[in-house]
This record gives structure tokens, sequence and C-alpha cells, in this order.
């Protein structure tokens, strides 16, 4: 939004978008396959848990912080929301709970980032390990599997609405949310103006610690809902489920061109991002690449990606 | 006649369609000082940044003694011998001072070898005392005063042995004693045959030091005088196409009943203790201090944004619990910063961002934000405020300074505040934009707002106050009516002089 009318910002915004295009024509040709239907639903139904995770990381990093505890925060909210289920609690109470805890541990995160005045680097990595330890702790380190029976949670990860998978449908919808909160919400404002200038918002009469503390507890919430969908998807909650999760939804961010210091960036991109992402596990998959292979050539899309972004900076 | 060291003929340069810069012209002869005048946004930066390889000009030639030269890179320039002191400045606040010094360019044993630390220490420190600074060169530079980090700028630029030195306001944020060293500075780089580039809008400045003045308008060049040759009034029309008259406008508001009132304010680092004073609606406070005196501290601790032990702050009689600047903001004070940098905008953000930023609340509903009350605030604001902008969606960050200024104000005035604290105000803003300033102050006095001045300029505080206090390393010492008022009293009281009557 914040690029100017300029050519220049245009491009910088079209950029990510040109990219994934550009994978999916390369796609179609060497695998038609690619791009049917059916393929296309399983790309986007890949892709929505790491969105989710992403959406909330994007607030994150526009306010100038990171959060690197996503994948464990998803991991206790879905043991959580498992067991409140296995131990009788009904499921969509359960279900909310489990959003409820996932804030919890974002708005935890955001405490100690503000009040504790500890780096959101440093926070959240220690966080990571505790809310991942507390699942190993509440699952007794085995998953939770005796999950009932119930038709509203096995919609979140199982379901469909039109032929389109639940998952993707729940994406959607958590985007254009998020998308309105950024773009016309004071609290949107409010997240762009911490990350350009931290100082200047706070003697502007912004309420800095309460942004900050916000981007984290929605973090933790959209964390859990991903939680959700994968333990509904699994019928099981892993204790190790989301390990190295926030590696994807960081580079989702980043491909999608917002600045890792803060005050740039959209969550359009980030939805361009997350795609590129699954568009390329599922693309390098359907070409029979070995997995060790794509880890290496993701990480290349990455650097490439950025890499060009800087150049445009520049 | 001499070859001039540099000379650049019929430049012109557009941002995105917008014209800047068009058909100017502009030399510099060894050892002379020539001045770059023009109201905010008449190009005068970006003349310089093209001069500096920052910029690329699209028409027009630029002669290095008398060759012609196109810079790509900064570092070209730097190489031709020109250096430049940027309007915003350059200092990395958790470096030291000699590491700031050798940004970019270290000191080392071999091309890529290690630093040699001790010499680059030394050198430092040699080129600070040939400035006659007293700057510890192992001190973060963040905690410098924006003064002395000018200075350090100013050391850099010098120790390139560059041949043009071009500054950029760079008296904006120093005080008279440094303004003084700045200026033998300045008269020994033109005895040893450095051209200087001077951009101000300090008129008495200009005079006082330069051998010609440059003056645009609007992007265009509106002609180059000799000094001696010309008078105030005739650069004040070049500049803006009209005669400007009295600086001051009078005082019309009548002060009311006390709008503000502190009560021994006391903060955590002993800067302060039990410091109290009042402000009536419709009257103009003036404080007056060295720089260092603690006045911007002062506003701050009562702004909520330092950190305060005691002390009970008063507006209208009501006794307000300000734990924060959003405590403050919401008890209707309003507090322009003196660093719009660091403390006053989000460069990266749109002027319509930054305008809105203090006026969330009244732009919204149920934090949702109304795009048309939004556009209207801002447009009013910048039509009222004249800033010289593209748009409302331009970038903070490519406005020239004096217009970033006018929008810290804006920001401000859209709370419509009870009380406003204008800590240097004026800093960067061009005479015609002072003026309106000081209307503004006037109109909003009227309307019976309490108005707390910060200013450097003495005799902006004594033009503009009904009362000057004076503040001496942290205590306030003396407060003088308008008609008691005058240069010495006030400088007496502010270098800790005998008490004067209240
Ligand atoms: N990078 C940029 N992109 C777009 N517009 C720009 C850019 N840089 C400068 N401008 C515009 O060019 C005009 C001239 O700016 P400049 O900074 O040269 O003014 P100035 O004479 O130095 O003013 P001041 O006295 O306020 O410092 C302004 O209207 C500004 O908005
Ligand atoms: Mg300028």
């Amino acid at each position: 939004m914040n690029n100017g009318g300029s050519f220049k910002g245009t491009l910088q915004k079209i950029g990510p978008l040109l990219g994934l295009v550009l994978l999916v024509i390369v796609l179609t040709m060497l695998n038609p396959s690619f791009l049917s239907l059916n393929n296309i639903f399983n790309v986007f139904r890949q892709v929505s848990i790491n969105a989710l995770i992403a959406f909330g990381m994007t607030f994150v990093i526009l306010t100038g912080g990171i959060d690197l505890s996503v994948g464990s925060t998803l991991a206790l909210a879905g043991a959580l929301t498992a067991g409140f289920m296995s131990g009788g609690i009904d499921p969509v109470l359960a279900m909310l709970l489990g959003l409820l805890a996932g804030a919890l541990m974002g708005a935890f995160n955001g405490v100690v980032i503000t009040k504790g005045k500890v780096a959101p680097f440093i926070a959240t990595l220690a966080t990571m390990t505790i809310f991942r330890g507390l699942t190993l702790v509440y699952t007794d380190g085995r998953p939770i599997s005796d999950i009932p029976q119930n038709f509203s949670f096995e919609m979140m990860g199982q379901g469909y609405l039109f032929m389109i998978p639940f998952p993707v449908v729940t994406m959607f919808a958590a985007y254009v949310i998020l998308y309105f909160v950024l773009k016309k919400t004071t609290f949107g404002r409010g997240v762009y103006a911490v990350g350009g200038n931290e100082e200047a918002s706070r003697l502007s009469g912004l309420r800095v610690d309460g942004i900050k503390i916000g981007v984290y507890s929605l973090t933790g919430m959209l964390s859990a809902l991903a939680g959700i969908i994968l333990t509904s998807r699994l019928y099981s909650a892993q204790p190790t489920a989301g390990t190295m999760y926030e590696l994807d939804a960081i580079a989702a961010v980043v491909l999608g061109g917002t600045s890792l210091t803060g005050g740039r960036g959209w969550i359009f991109g980030t939805l361009v991002g997350a795609l590129i992402i699954g568009v390329l596990n599922n693309g390098l998959n359907l070409l029979n690449v070995a997995s060790f292979y794509q880890q290496v050539v993701k990480g290349a899309v990455i650097l490439l990606a950025v890499m060009l972004d800087r150049k445009k900076e520049a | 006649m001499t070859v001039p060291l540099v000379e650049m003929k019929d430049v012109h340069k557009s941002f995105y369609g917008v014209h800047v810069l068009q058909g100017v012209n502009f030399d510099v002869r060894p050892g002379e000082v020539h001045a770059l005048m023009g109201e905010n946004g008449a190009g005068k930066s970006t003349l310089m940044k093209i001069l500096t390889g920052i910029h690329t000009n699209d028409k027009g030639t630029i002669y290095v003694k008398g060759e012609e030269i196109t810079f790509s890179h900064p570092k070209e320039a730097e190489k031709a011998g020109i250096a430049v002191i940027h309007q915003e400045l350059n200092i990395i606040p958790n470096l030291s001072v000699t590491e700031n010094m050798f940004l970019g360019k270290p000191l080392t044993y071999g091309k890529w070898g290690i630093n040699k630390q001790k010499e680059m220490r030394q050198k430092t420190v040699e080129y600070l005392q040939r400035l006659g600074i007293e700057i510890n060169p192992d001190i973060q530079a963040g905690k410098l005063s924006v003064g002395q980090q000018q200075m350090i700028e100013i050391a850099r630029a010098v120790s390139t042995n560059a041949e043009v030195i071009v500054m950029d306001e760079p008296t904006a944020a120093l005080t008279e004693v440094e303004i003084e060293t700045l200026f033998e500075v300045i008269n020994h780089l033109k005895q040893s045959g450095t051209g200087i580039v001077y951009i101000s809008h300090r008129m008495e400045e200009i005079f006082q030091l330069c051998d010609r003045i440059s003056v645009l308008r609007d992007g265009g060049y509106a002609g180059t005088k000799e000094v001696g040759e010309t008078s105030y009034e005739e650069i004040v029309k070049m500049m803006v196409g009209r005669e400007i008259g009295q600086k001051y406008p009078p005082r019309t508001a009548e002060p009311g009943d006390v709008r503000l009132r502190v009560e021994n304010l006391t903060d955590a680092e002993g800067l302060f203790e039990n410091a109290s004073f009042e402000v009536r609606r419709g009257e103009i406070l003036g404080f007056a201090g060295l720089m260092g005196a603690g006045r911007t501290e002062l506003m701050e601790l009562l702004f909520g944004s330092r950190k305060k032990v005691s002390g009970e702050v008063y507006v209208d009689g009501e006794r307000l619990r300000i734990r924060n600047p959003h405590d403050a903001r919401k008890a209707g004070i309003g507090f322009i910063t003196e660093d719009r940098k660091e403390e006053g905008l989000v460069l990266n953000l749109s002027v319509r961002e930054n305008l809105a930023l203090t006026n969330l609340n009244k732009l919204s509903d149920k934090g949702i934000m109304s795009n048309n009350r939004e556009k209207e605030f801002v447009g009013s604001m910048i039509e009222r405020l004249r800033v010289k902008t593209s748009g409302q969606e331009q970038k903070l960050k490519t406005l020239s300074g004096g217009n970033q200024q006018k929008i810290v104000i804006g920001k401000w005035l859209g709370i419509e505040p009870s009380v406003l604290i204008l800590d240097e105000p004026t800093r960067g803003v061009d005479i015609g934009a002072k003026k309106e300033i000081y209307h503004i102050m006037n109109e909003l006095t009227e309307q019976g707002v309490a108005i707390i001045m910060i200013s450097s300029e003495l005799p902006e505080v004594l033009g503009m106050s009904d009362r000057v206090l004076v503040l001496h390393e942290g205590s306030i010492n003396g407060v003088f009516a308008r008609e008691e008022a005058d240069q010495e009293s006030i400088m007496q009281a502010a270098t800790g002089g005998g008490l004067t009557n209240e």
C-alpha cells in the first residue's frame, strides 16, 4: 500500500506474482497434469496451513519483529484441542479453547518482548522450546489419536464447501479479514507505523506495546487455527507437528516482498509467497525430483527472490 | 577569471514526471562561499544531490575544473573532490565517533586488512581539534546532541580534503557557539582555496558569511548576485516573488486563565528538581536556554515520554495522569518534537499516513478508518500549511526538509490541542513558511490554546513569546515578561547569571 504510484513501486508489487505465474507456466509445460483442477485444489490445500501462519507472520514482521514459536504453538494448540475432545469436551468449544490457547501463547510472546524488553528473535526462540516442551509434557510424547468422531471437527481439515477443500475456504476467509484489518483499521495503521519508526509512533501517542502484543496474539491464534486444521486432517495430534514451520512462513513473507526491517510490505504478497512455495513443492513432486534436491531448489529460489528484491530497492 | 571548481549548466531533473529542476545554472569558485537559497522544495538539495552523484540529471552538463564529467555514484564525486554534509544527518547512532568518522572508508593494513584502530582514533581527535570541538572519540554517536553529530559530519567532510564542500543547512541544529566555530572553520577553508556551497534559510548568516548568492524559485533559476550588490529584500523577492514584510506578526491574543499548570516535576535521572511553571489560555510561553539546558527533556517529562518521579500536571484545573504520550495526547497535549527524522515522522509512509497518525481516532469509527474523512483532513492540512507535495501518497522521505517539518506540525494541529508544545518548530523552514507558522501560532492562541515554544533562535523567542522562561542546567533561572525580556538579560540567565525578577 505504501509504494506510491511509481513505476518501480508497481514493479516491486507485481514481481512476486510474475514469478508465480512464470513458475506455473514452466511446470505446466513440463507436466500438463499440473494444471488439473484436482491438482490445483491439492496445492491450495497444502498451502493453506503455511499461508495461515504466514499471514500472522506478516503482521509481526511489519512491526519489525519475528516469531519463531509458530510451529510449537501449532503443536501445542493442536494437542490441547485433541486432548479436550478426547476428554469429552464439546468439539466446537474445544476448538475455540485451542484458538484461545494459541492467542494466549502469542500474547505471552508479546508481553515478554514489550514489557520484558527481550528481542523478538530471542524471546520467541525461547518460547519455541518452551511450547514444544509443554506439548511433549501434555502428550507424554505420544500422538493423541482417540479423538471422537465429529462433523465440525472433521470439516476443518477434511471437509469441502461447494467442492472446495474447507482449509482453502478458511485460508481465503482469513485472507479477506486480515487484508481488511491491515488496510482499513487503525490497528493496521499502527502496525505499519510501529515498524516504520517505533519512536515516532510512540511519540505520536500510539500504544506501541499494545499493537505489538496484538500482532503476536494474532499470530498465535492463526498458528492454533493451522494446528487444528492439521490435527483434523490427520485425525491425530502429533507432538512433533509443525517443526520448522516458522521457516516456511518467514520465507513466504519475504518472497512476497515484505521487508524484514519492518514498515513495508503487504499481505497479498504473502499469499503469493506461500503459493510459490506450495507450487514449487508440488511441482517438484510431480516431476519426481528427489526430496533432498527439493530442499536445495527451494532454498535457491528464496535466495534468488530476495536478491532480485534488493536490486529493485537500490 | 579563474576556472570554477565546479560548474553546472542548464540542469534539469524530474521525479516521476514532476519537474523539480528546470534550467538551473550554478558554479563554485575557489575560495568562495556560495549561498544557495530558495523556498522549501525549490530544489536546492536536489541540485546538490546531482552535484554529488546521488541523483543524475536528465539534462544539462557538469564541469569539474572545466572538464565535463558525469557522476553515476557518490564515490565518484568524492574522488573528484566534492564532499557533502547532507540536510538529514548521516550518523549511525550505535557506532562510536571514530567509527562514524571513517564510515565506509576505514584505514586498514593492506586493502582488506585489519583496521588501524589507534590511527583512526588519533586522526579523529586531530580533525575534531582542527575544528575546535571537544568530543570524546570513543563515545557512541547517538549519545551526542544533534549539534555535535552535525560537527562530526563536518569533520568527516573536511577529512576527505575536498576542494568543494556542500553544506546543506548545517546550522539548523547548532548552538550559537557551535555556529561561530563553524564560521571560523569555513573561513579557514576558504582561505586555503576550498569552495563552499552553503544552503541556509537564515538570512543573517548568508549575508555575514557568503560571497555570492544564487536563488532557485520553484525549480527554476532565479539568478545569482554578489552579496555586496544586493539586499535582504531583493533576495527575498527573488525567492518568493513578493515582499514578505515584517518578520514576526504582532501578537493579538489576550492571555486568559491558567490553562496548563506544571507543579514540582522531578525526573528519575536528576536533571530536574521540582520544576514548576504555568501557561495561560492564549499565551505563548517561550523557553530559552542554551542547548543542553534541558528544555526538550523537561517537555518530554511533561509529555510522558520520559520517566518522572513526582510532580503534577493540570490542564484547565484538572489533574492529569500522564504515564505515556498516549495519555498526553488524549488529554489534548500536542508535542512537535525537534528531531523530525527520528521522533516525528515515519519516512517510509506517505504524507497521508503520517498526517493521520496522531488523528486515527477522529478519522475512524470503531477502529475502521474512514477514507473520505481521512482524505479530506489530509487535503485541508496540506492546504493550510501549503505543503509542497505531488499528492497525498508521496512518501515522506522524498519531501523536502522544510516540507517534512510542516507535516510534523500538521500532525499535531490535527488533534486540536489545548496545549501545544513546539520544539524548534521553524528549523529548516523557509522565511515564508516561518511566517505562516507564526500566524498559525497566533491563530491558535486566539482560540485559547496554550503554547510552549522552545527555540534556539533568540530573536524568534523574543519576537513571538508573551513571556520567556529561561532554563539553566535543569533549573528555571528566570521568567521574563515580554516587555522586560531582552537579549542580554536572557543570555545572562541562560548562562547561569543572577536570578532575575518574575
Ligand atoms: N526522490 C524523490 N522523489 C520524488 N520527489 C522528490 C524526490 N526528491 C525530491 N523530490 C521533490 O523535489 C522537490 C525539491 O526538493 P528539495 O529537497 O531539493 O528541496 P529544497 O530546496 O532542498 O527544500 P528545503 O529547503 O525544504 O530543504 C520537492 O518538491 C520534493 O518533494
Ligand atoms: Mg533541502
